[in-house]
């Protein structure tokens, strides 16, 4: 057990000639809010990408729990517990809400159930399948979902949308949640709704989140500390409120 | 529509195909003859059902281009012909003999499937269409070009003679067991899991769904119940000639599911029965100069079919004509949308909206009311 729940050491990508991430080292630790700014284009969402094993990096590693993760599948390491969300939201749209958190439950070891006990309609089906729907239940109830489990995932409205992914990311019961842009596009009341269910989420799961933002009222409230990227590389990391007052970042966010 | 908590939609197509079976099997021992036309007929349904099931599995559940379910076919019929042409010597032209070549093309198709399935699967839409439609080809001409003791070559395979009488009530008891273990597979975890990787291949990635374990699997089970089919029209057809597995007819099932609708397994049972009744029938009543008029009267009846199901045009007519709101009609009364209008009354009188009327009234009566007198008294 290692005293950072995420660490990167070095963790770098390029693509041909264009590095897209360099030398990035992050350390997050147990049960905190931690945030990723930069510029359009600085790479934040390529660094989720390698946390996520969808690109594999090309120089440097990263540890979970202290456990190398580098070269494992995107199902392994939703499996191994980093769990992400999407910037473009990707929900199982014809499927309907309920269900899609209980996709989430899939891995999940309490709910295993067989192939051939699902095909031959043993006990043990209807047993994991009516313990998957309560706990998916649960799940929506604490994004105030409820209501709609039985509608169709592509039919909610936006806002609805973002917390469903977050619900199913939850739902494979994660160490640490990746956040893209959970505030994109949402209007200011339902922005303080999410903070309030991020930081819900934080107590009550004792999650571990790293949170993508590009809106900095949301990012200073909610986060813990902050690293700042700028064209692949870090350009600030620290406490919230000293890194919003680096003349560098202000100089990237504004130009000059 | 729910009984209790027996869900009827559920079960709809096992009791309408049960119940079907029942009364043919009923009447073939009690020992009414059915035309021998009647039973190929029957045994062919079966065997389309079998396919257009195990092919919904791939195309609609799956969400990938399968054009090579013929082929797996192919690989049943000969195989499970062969086991037949072996054994029957040994254990007579029973249902043991049948049962084992059943197991056998089943089992050789599923190894085909894997075999197929590890490096196609790698690939996406077009190109997974393009390897299944290539193995289908070359099983087809591996066969034809087989040794006259092995497989028959040109000739085909004949295979041995298996009692009429019974054949047909054997092939609707695989519909069923297929239509189960389908059903069973896609709703389950495991088939909610198929279902995501077809909505959104990434996310169900990122959300820890094992994506090449499900699609192999996905793969292997339509692979092993088309080689089913296989044996079950190598029985019926007495002869397999590997000419019948071309793509023309993976493309014929694959229009029993299309037909269907995409995902809807009741859907391609009556597809695949209705397309295989045409087939057969057409040609019966068109012949000499008439018979070129075949395809294009099968074509057509395609198209009326696919716009009738999709023409938005025709949506109010087919919401009135939709053959499970007329079951719930019958079955329930209650459904009738006339009850509705009941509710829509009761609408109007709901307590809670006249209250918070009231409630303001009252607010407002209390805010200006003694206000007048109040202002009355110090004047």
């Amino acid at each position: 057990m290692s005293e950072y729940v995420l660490e990167t050491k070095n963790l770098g990508i390029s693509f041909g000639g264009l590095k897209a991430a360099q030398d990035v080292n992050i350390r997050i630790k147990k049960n905190q809010l931690y945030g990723l700014i930069g510029p359009n284009g600085a790479g934040k969402t390529t660094i989720f990408n390698l946390l996520t094993c969808v690109y594999k990096p090309t120089t440097g590693t990263f540890y979970l729990d202290g456990e190398e993760m580098k070269g494992q599948t995107p199902h392994r390491i939703n499996q191994k517990g980093i769990a992400r969300t999407f910037q473009n939201i990707r929900l199982f749209n014809n499927m309907t809400v309920v269900r899609n958190v209980m996709v989430g439950l899939h891995n999940n070891p309490e709910y295993k159930c067989s192939v051939l006990e699902s095909v031959l309609r043993l006990p043990r089906h209807f047993k994991m399948e009516k313990a998957m729907r309560e706990r998916a239940k649960e799940l929506l109830r604490i994004f105030d979902l409820e209501q709609e489990r039985n509608s169709l995932a592509c039919n909610l409205p936006y806002g609805k949308q973002r917390k469903l992914e977050i619900a199913r990311a939850l739902a494979t019961n994660p160490k640490l949640l990746l956040l893209d842009e959970p505030a994109a596009g949402m209007n200011p009341h339902e922005t303080e709704d999410l903070a309030r269910t991020i930081r819900f989420i934080r107590d009550h799961f004792d999650m571990t989140i790293l949170l993508i933002e590009h809106d900095m009222g949301f990012v200073s409230e909610l986060c813990d500390e902050l690293t700042v990227l700028s064209f692949g590389t870090v350009l600030a990391q620290g406490d919230t409120k000293d890194v919003l007052q680096d003349p560098e970042v202000i100089k990237a966010y504004i130009g000059g | 529509m729910r009984i209790g908590k027996f869900k009827l939609n559920h079960y709809i197509n096992y009791i309408v195909i049960g119940i079907l079976t029942l009364v043919l099997s009923v009447m073939t021992f009690t020992g009414s003859r059915f035309d021998n036309s009647l039973l190929f007929l029957l045994e062919k349904m079966a065997i389309s059902i079998i396919l257009a099931v195990s092919l919904s599995l791939v195309v609609g559940f799956l969400g990938e281009l399968s054009l090579g379910h013929a082929g797996f076919m192919c690989v049943g019929a000969y195989l499970g012909g062969k086991v037949a042409v072996l054994l029957a010597p040994a254990l007579g032209n029973g249902i043991l003999t049948l049962l084992i070549s059943l197991l056998a093309g089943a089992a050789v198709a599923a190894l085909c499937g894997v075999i197929i399935g590890i490096p196609a699967l790698r690939l996406r839409g077009d190109y997974l269409a393009i390897v299944t439609l290539a193995f289908g080809e070359i099983v087809k001409s591996l066969f034809m070009n087989s040794s006259d003791e092995s497989f028959g070559g040109t000739l085909g395979l004949d295979t041995p003679r298996f009692d009429k009488k019974y054949l047909f009530i054997i092939a609707f008891v695989l519909v069923l067991i297929t239509l189960a273990v389908v059903q069973n597979y896609i709703r389950s975890k495991h088939g909610r899991a198929v279902t995501a990787i077809r909505d959104n291949e990434i996310a169900a990635r990122a959300t820890g769904i094992n994506v090449t374990k499900y699609k192999l699997l996905t793969f292997i089970l339509s692979a092993a119940f088309a080689g089913i089919a296989g044996v079950l029209y190598s029985f019926s057809n007495y002869t397999v000639q590997s000419i019948k597995f071309g793509y023309n007819y993976s493309i014929e099932i694959l229009v029993m599911v299309v037909l269907g609708g995409m995902g809807n397994i009741n859907g391609s049972i009556v597809a695949a029965a209705l397309i295989t009744w045409l087939n057969t029938w057409l040609p019966t009543k068109l012949t000499g100069d008439l018979a070129v008029l075949q395809n294009l009267l099968y074509a057509l009846i395609l198209i009326v079919i696919v716009i009738y199901n999709n023409a938005p045009a025709l949506k109010s007519f087919r919401d009135r004509y939709n053959l499970g709101n007329l079951i719930n009609k019958v079955l329930k009364p209650k459904a009738d949308p006339s009850h509705i209008k009941d509710d829509k009354a009761k609408w109007d009188v709901v307590p809670t909206k006249i209250s918070m009327d009231e409630i303001l009234s009252i607010d407002m009566k209390q805010q200006s009311g003694p206000d007048p007198e109040q202002k009355g008294g110090k004047r």
